[in-house]
């Protein structure tokens, strides 16, 4: 079980529970607001952009090529960005805050 | 070769000088194919416009002189985009809605059925089209029967048998939304005619003509694309009876399954764009007011993106194409259309034990350098009930 912090454009904090899939399908399930996932997670859509707490960029890791790459020309890029469609949830994560890009 | 086979006329380009050239109606367009550079185009929208003063100019083949109301938010650069993307987006993920699948799902299952009672179909205008022309009356949000006119126009409303651009078709369908228009205005519904007119951008109501702009694009955008994705599934599946039998066994592949035919079947080639200064694309000079494509189905093949780009591969998990655009412009409609895919997907393996493709014309399109073929004409199948 992991706590998964979500803090969305509108300022508002939201603290959700997961156990396994995506951090991108958690965030859906919970109807965070600006995570849209509308590709279903196959790093093509781009509508699951996060940026993580650079203090805790450690515990997701940094992207693999293909994930930078799309994130190379998306918009509201930073150096701490991930698509969290690749992020996996695990008990690791727990306490992660995420900040959503959108 | 199998009959479903989507081949990609582009790979010694792509991997040799990086683009293609096309002469549209002498108005040459410069073909980006790279994956990264089709990327880097459509992220750079202030270099490659959508929304110049020659409206239609980015479409390829060009529809310079057959349109000349502006297609919106499609046509409209940043800022000016987002206000009109804004106020749209939420109607185009209504098929998220669980009611929407519902009516959707319906509309599938009677296709479905009728290819199964019938036995043998010709998929394009016996199944797709009309499938294609209900599932737009659920976006549209109006009854159910307008899809019989949409179906009576046959499958092409901008192009007649030999021409690739057709005026006088397209002024059937302008004058057609110009009507709907005026019945909304008389009499306002919760459709979606009505609720644009009923709305506000950067606190202007919509004009009729801005109205008139989305709704060409909400018919011109979503036709031939879903068709094609829908008569191509058909195909495939046809084509690759294992494949169908992998999905009914393992639906939780359903997703990615959906994403990789899209990625194959590419059924928007290209989309142009206005260059509006003297630049470079693929380390070769482009001049301002000339026109460059982003090839979205070349780019979905480039191996070094995607291993066996040429292959389908049902559970590709990481699979970053571009067969719904890329950046501010990306498709308005595909919410709508990977729903289709999904219930079509899911109804095919309730239903269908095998399908069998009897004969084809294929539908191939050129692009002077390059013929691609985008889906079919015409194709006979069979289908066999599970």
């Amino acid at each position: 079980m992991a706590k998964i912090t979500f803090i969305t454009s509108d300022g508002k904090t939201k603290t959700v529970e997961g156990t396994s899939g995506s951090v991108m399908e958690l965030a859906v399930q919970n109807k965070i607001k600006g995570i849209d996932g509308d590709c279903g997670g196959v790093c093509s859509c781009a509508t699951c952009h996060v940026h993580v707490k650079p203090e805790q960029w450690n515990l997701t890791g940094a992207p693999d090529e293909l994930e930078n790459d799309m994130l190379e020309f998306d918009e509201n890029v930073s150096e701490y960005s991930r698509l969290s469609c690749q992020i996996k949830v695990s008990e690791d994560l727990d306490g992660l805050e995420l900040t959503v890009a959108k | 070769m199998k009959k479903s086979t989507i081949s990609d006329p582009f790979k010694e380009a792509r991997e040799g000088k990086g683009f293609g050239e096309m002469n549209d109606q002498n108005d040459p367009v410069k073909m980006v194919l790279g994956h990264k550079d089709v990327r880097k185009c459509a992220h750079n929208w202030k270099t490659f416009q959508s929304g110049g003063e020659e409206v239609g100019r980015i479409v390829v083949p060009s529809e310079v002189h057959i349109r000349e109301i502006r297609q919106i938010p499609f046509e409209v650069d940043p800022p000016e985009h987002k206000s009109y993307r804004d106020l749209v987006d939420p109607w185009f993920k209504r098929p998220l809605e669980s009611s929407y699948q519902a009516s959707l799902s319906e509309i599938i299952n009677e296709v479905v059925d009728e290819a199964l009672d019938k036995g043998v179909i010709e998929v394009v205008e016996g199944f797709s089209l009309k499938l294609q022309s209900r599932a737009l009356t659920l976006l549209l949000n109006i009854p159910y029967d307008e899809a019989d006119l949409w179906i009576s126009w046959g499958t092409h409303v901008f192009r007649s048998e030999d021409t690739a651009l057709d005026g006088d078709k397209a002024n059937i369908l302008y004058d057609y939304i110009d009507a709907q228009i005026d019945k909304a205005i008389a009499n306002p519904g919760d459709d979606l005619y009505s609720v644009l007119l009923a709305s506000e951008v950067n606190g202007k109501k919509m004009t009729k003509e801005e109205v008139k702009g989305v709704l060409i694009l909400t018919f011109a955008g979503g036709r031939d694309t879903v068709i094609n994705a829908v008569t191509n599934s058909i195909a495939y599946f046809a084509d690759h009876p294992g494949s169908l039998d992998r999905l009914r066994a393992e639906p939780e592949i359903m997703n990615t399954a959906i994403e990789e035919l899209i990625r194959y079947f590419s059924p928007l080639t290209q989309m142009g764009r206005v260059v509006t200064e003297d630049t470079q694309v693929c380390e070769h000079a482009v001049k301002a007011q000339s026109r460059i494509s982003m090839c979205w189905a070349s780019a979905n093949r480039d191996e070094r993106v995607f291993d066996r780009a040429n292959e389908v591969v049902l559970d590709r998990k990481v699979n970053p194409h571009v067969a719904f655009g890329f950046g501010t412009h990306n498709c308005l409609g595909a919410t709508h259309a990977r729903q289709i895919m999904k219930i079509l997907l899911t109804t095919l393996t309730q239903k269908v034990k095998s399908m069998e493709i009897l004969d084809c014309k294929e539908n191939i399109e050129d692009l002077d350098e390059f013929k691609r073929k985008v889906g079919y004409d015409s194709i006979n199948v069979k289908f066999n009930k599970l």
